[in-house]
């Protein structure tokens, strides 16, 4: 019942945010490049990972029950370094220390878990909360001096006091040389004793607290290097059946599979590709139809993938074509020449749900991300920008014009910064309320409240 | 009490008790590791008094210290005063009980269970078992897991409505929405089932049991295999057919690789628990499928089991069985195409050779066997010649030796080092089964050979080879054979195998004793101490150090010790340094 109460107010904020697009800023971060922005499941807590191997969590503040329309900011609540740079002797590699993925394990306790990686390693970190120290030395003074053990009669147990709050990140567990390859993804199942971790041509399955071994479930590398076609892209765990995952590849296809059916799951149980048009092959196709992520919907029904110009939206039941599809920016098609020539093309945007599935996020170019509601088929392009840095500054929809003349307030195709680009971005679990990060910034918006 | 004592019995445990708060976790861990030290020192009342608040606060210390701390309390009822105030430990371990960090979670539960013995009925019904009701109403998931353990402890000693509550509580967890709860419940059930009176069994466990055995998530069918030998274990034979045998046989068949996998693995425990006649009828389908199984791993876990499988049966159909269900199938995996597979099948199939007896196993096993020797992976060929003795009593060495001769030697000349490694070290069994004369014709050189292989682990695997090889033919076989070809290493050109002549000195020395190591080894080693090469004179060095041990005085004052005096000339640091210590060690300085 609760679930059904929650969605309904979920349902209702989207009709105000669709009626009024506002969408405003009350929160704005620098940091390093930001690499992978996730919120935990209650939303609560935001990680951001960065190319420096830092990871930095935001709290949300307890609800102010007076003043309502202040819900709960952002503060930073706690930040650790989590990866070094490393340097592999054998292969003579360095290893960057950039976090690739951060995923939250489902809270068990008082206290957070959450799995970081870089290209090799992933950790396991928990976050606690400490409120309390204790006091009272026997052979200690209260200002610290030393006192004389001859003069102690009776022994005194320490009593502990409150003090000042204090948030620890401790590493628990290493997970290491298993990849030989950069590890794109990492998946806790849904029943949160093991993940999988992907990298560009193998998946493994790990126990969350085993270190030392890890079964490998995935397995595409040809005996023969050269006859190479497709890497693996990205690969998660179906939201609530405990056997299924997915994954995808440089080719455009997602393959689900069932590990109960075999251990080894070279042969996927279900193809997902949708037929190539013919009208628009080119030079670029197999480029931009690689996908560079793949979420399932909350539901577990749909998944969502993203290449270069689309979001499509697939029914688990339905393998040959995508239900919904999406034009991210397709404005970009005359300029995929230039895209590839600066490297663009090669850029991995990802992609999410909100949390009733009924609207999906994703980055584009020049600071722009893009919504689209799947019931009343409209989106929108809002701005992450310096100049609405101000608080509650509410977001205006911007347009690219394609071609021809341009109108007021629309902006050539030709005066895109493709150097500010919005890879990353996450939705909260339950409310409106979302995080984008381009290069070096964080933003974190909301929708309005009356 | 320690109050009367005076001041220097309290100063060590005044240092334990501040190391409690101390920075350096080990210091920590060290002081929780003394805590029944510190619990005597203050005495049962202040114990409870003081210590027990101060343990519930150090709950936030890190996974080692508090899985000390919850080993500790296990064993703490006589210090806080013994069974009468038992319960006073039940609030921290409850605390510990629900941490994220399973192995402290596991200690607590084991504590727990450790104390629960400890408590009176009465104190078990006012505290123990509301402990276990708050755990199974608790929120949080690893409150719920922890409980699951802790029926079958409380469950026998409270009144019987208590007990009907308890049911209901673990019936409530069988069908937690949470996976992990219902795994920890079913991996339960087959220890609760011990405590509950048999009508109880057949009305309250078999419902659940069934239930949870076609549960949706694999994970939870597949730990009821184990629950069906226990269950099977409590229940009257005629009982069996009904209650269990349908849940182990849609098992056998589940559609999730991973509970076959588990009927498989645990195949000949189950054949225990439901005896010989279900067996017949039930089992030996069962495991003729697990065999066929599409799934490697299934069938490598069969494989595993096949020996034991047989030998288990009841002898009165045992043969039959073998030979017209189990073999047809098992000469399938022999030709599987997974390794580990034929591997498995290789390290057992010659256990069957003493159940068919000789005319059987010439007739049926010998192709078997003889198709596994040819395999193409080493390690499947390693497996059948490691388990030849079963066979070798049945069949005859003269008649085996035909067989496997060509396959040992060519995996002593395998291009993998491993694998010759592998058969280095199976060959004194190898020739305690063959004899000393069918060695001397065929084993004997290809010993000698390994000794200049161009892998050090071979050649020292070799060295340690003479050496058992000598134990077992005796020394004078030693001196006719090994020693002499031992010795000619030592003119050769390469001064790796000059050195293994030092190396094979220094293991035979000890198995010939003085004697020959006088007479025949030592003049070579001294002979050595003119090598070119440095590496060999310093082991000379070595060498003399270890054999002098066994040299008489007289031989180690006129012959090692104006050698060893030379070589602490020379001109080399390691070798003064290795002749030094060898004299130091000789006493002959």
């Amino acid at each position: 019942q609760l679930l059904q109460l929650n969605s309904r107010k979920i349902n209702n904020s989207i009709k105000k945010w669709r009626r009024t697009n506002v969408f405003f800023v009350y929160f704005n971060y620098t940091a390093d490049i930001i690499s992978t922005v996730e919120f935990n499941h209650s939303g609560e807590l935001l990680a951001t990972g960065d190319k420096g191997g830092r990871v930095v969590i935001f709290q949300q503040e307890q609800e102010n029950k007076i003043q309502s329309h202040s819900r709960g900011e952002y503060n930073v609540y706690s930040t650790f370094q989590s990866h070094e740079p490393e340097f592999d002797y054998l292969k003579s590699l360095e290893i960057e220390e950039k976090i690739n993925k951060i995923r939250w394990l489902p809270q068990k306790n008082a206290a957070q878990f959450l799995l970081s990686t870089n290209d090799k390693t992933i950790k396991l970190w928990k976050i606690s909360e400490r409120d309390k120290r204790p006091e009272g030395y026997n052979l200690k003074e209260e200002d610290g001096r030393y006192r004389d053990p001859t003069t102690v009669t009776t022994l005194r147990v320490p009593v502990f006091r409150p003090m000042d709050l204090m948030v620890e990140a401790s590493p628990r567990r290493i997970f290491a040389n298993a990849h030989t390859y950069h590890i794109n993804s990492i998946s806790i199942n849904s029943d949160y004793e093991t993940y999988l971790s992907a990298d560009d041509l193998r998946i493994n399955l790990w126990h969350l607290e085993i270190t030392d071994r890890s079964f490998n479930i995935v397995d595409i590398k040809p005996a023969n290097m050269e006859e190479l076609t497709e890497v693996i892209t990205a690969a998660e765990f179906h939201p609530n059946s405990c056997n299924t995952f997915v994954y995808s590849s440089s080719k455009g296809t997602i393959r689900l599979c069932d590990m109960r059916a075999s251990a080894l799951c070279d042969r996927h149980s279900k193809l997902f590709e949708e037929p190539e048009d013919p009208s628009n092959r080119s030079f670029f196709s197999e480029i931009i139809s690689s996908i560079s992520d793949v979420k399932f919907s909350h539901s577990g029904r749909y998944m969502m993938t993203r290449d270069y110009l689309s979001v499509k939206i697939w029914d688990l039941n339905m393998e040959n074509r995508p239900v919904e599809t999406y034009q991210v920016h397709e404005y970009l098609r005359s300029k995929l020449c230039s895209l590839y020539e600066n490297d663009c093309i090669f850029d991995k945007f990802e992609c999410c749900w909100n949390g009733s599935d009924s609207v999906v996020m994703t980055g584009s170019y020049n600071n722009f991300f893009r919504m689209f509601d799947r019931n009343t088929k409209r989106d929108i392009t809002l701005e992450a920008s310096r100049e609405n840095n101000k608080p509650r500054t509410v977001l205006k929809p911007r347009k690219v014009c394609a071609s021809g003349k341009r109108k007021k307030d629309e902006i050539s195709v030709d005066s895109l910064d493709f150097n500010k680009k919005i890879l990353h971005t996450a939705w909260h679990p339950k409310e409106n309320i979302i995080a984008v990060a381009t290069t070096n910034n964080l933003y974190i918006f909301q929708d309005k409240v009356n | 009490m320690a109050e009367a004592d005076g001041d220097d019995s309290l100063n060590p445990m005044s240092i334990l008790i501040d190391e409690l708060q101390n920075e350096d976790i080990q210091l920590r861990v060290n002081s929780i590791n003394k805590l029944s030290t510190i619990a005597l020192a203050l005495g049962v009342e202040k114990t409870r008094s003081e210590l027990l608040p101060l343990i519930i606060d150090i709950l936030y210390d890190e996974d080692e210290v508090l899985l000390a701390l919850a080993e500790q309390l296990g064993t703490f009822t006589p210090l806080v005063g013994g069974p009468e105030y038992v319960h006073c430990l039940l609030p921290p371990l409850e605390l510990l009980a629900v941490v994220e960090e399973a192995i402290v979670r596991e200690k607590a539960v084991e504590s727990l269970r450790a104390i629960s013995h400890e408590h009176s009925p009465s104190h078990l019904e006012d505290h123990f078992v509301p402990l276990v009701k708050r755990l199974v109403d608790g929120d949080l998931v690893n409150s719920r897991i922890s409980a699951c353990s802790l029926f079958s402890v409380c469950y026998p000693g409270v009144s019987i409505a208590i007990k009907a509550e308890l049911l209901q509580c673990f019936r409530d967890l069988c069908s937690d929405d949470n996976l992990l709860v219902r795994c920890a419940a079913a991996s339960n059930l087959g220890d609760f089932a011990k405590v509950l009176e048999l009508d109880d069994i057949k009305s309250e466990i078999i419902p659940i049991f069934s239930n949870l055995a076609s549960d949706e998530q694999d994970s939870v069918r597949l730990l009821m295999v184990e629950v069906c030998v226990n269950i099977a274990q409590l229940l009257p034979q005629e009982a069996l057919e009904a209650l269990v045998m349908i849940t182990l046989c849609q098992a056998a068949e589940d559609t999730s690789w991973r509970v076959r996998y588990m009927v498989a693995d645990k195949f000949t425990e189950l054949q225990t628990a439901v005896g010989p006649e279900i067996t017949k009828t039930g089992l030996v389908p069962a495991f003729q499928n697990l065999m066929k199984d599409c799934e490697a791993e299934v069938r490598a876990a069969a494989s595993h089991n096949l020996k034991e499988f047989c030998e288990n049966l009841s002898t009165d159909y045992r043969e039959n069985v073998i030979l017209t269900e189990i073999l047809p199938c098992s000469k399938e995996l022999v030709s599987d195409i997974n390794q580990h597979v034929r591997s498995a099948v290789a390290s057992v199939i010659m256990g069957l050779c003493p159940i068919l007896g000789k005319d059987n196993t010439i007739e049926h096993l010998m192709p078997l066997f003889l198709a596994l020797l040819r395999d193409e992976c080493p390690d499947v060929r390693l497996n059948i010649i490691s388990n030849l003795s079963c066979m070798k009593e049945v069949i005859g060495i003269l008649q085996l030796s035909k067989f496997l001769l060509p396959t040992i030697m060519e995996l002593a000349e395998d291009a993998k080092w491993r694998v010759r490694l592998a058969i280095v070290e199976y060959m004194p069994l190898l020739a305690g089964q063959f004899g000393l004369e069918f060695f001397d014709a065929q084993l004997h050189s290809l010993c000698m050979s390994w000794l200049v292989d161009h892998v050090y682990a071979i050649r020292e695997a070799a060295t340690n080879n003479l050496k058992k090889l000598v134990e077992l033919f005796g020394k004078e076989w030693a001196l006719a054979t090994t020693i002499p070809r031992v010795l000619t290493l030592s003119e050769e050109p390469n001064y790796l195998h000059r050195m293994t002549t030092l190396f094979c000195i220094n293991v035979l020395s000890e198995v010939c004793g003085q004697e020959i190591t006088t007479k025949h080894m030592l003049p070579t080693v001294l002979y050595m101490a003119e090598d070119p090469v440095a590496n060999v004179r310093f082991n000379v060095a070595k060498s003399l150090q270890k054999i002098g041990s066994i040299l008489d005085n007289s031989t180690l004052k006129t012959e090692v010790k104006p050698i060893l005096e030379k070589l602490t000339q020379d001109r080399d640091v390691d070798v003064k340094y290795f002749a030094q210590e060898a004299l130091t060690v000789l006493s002959l300085a």
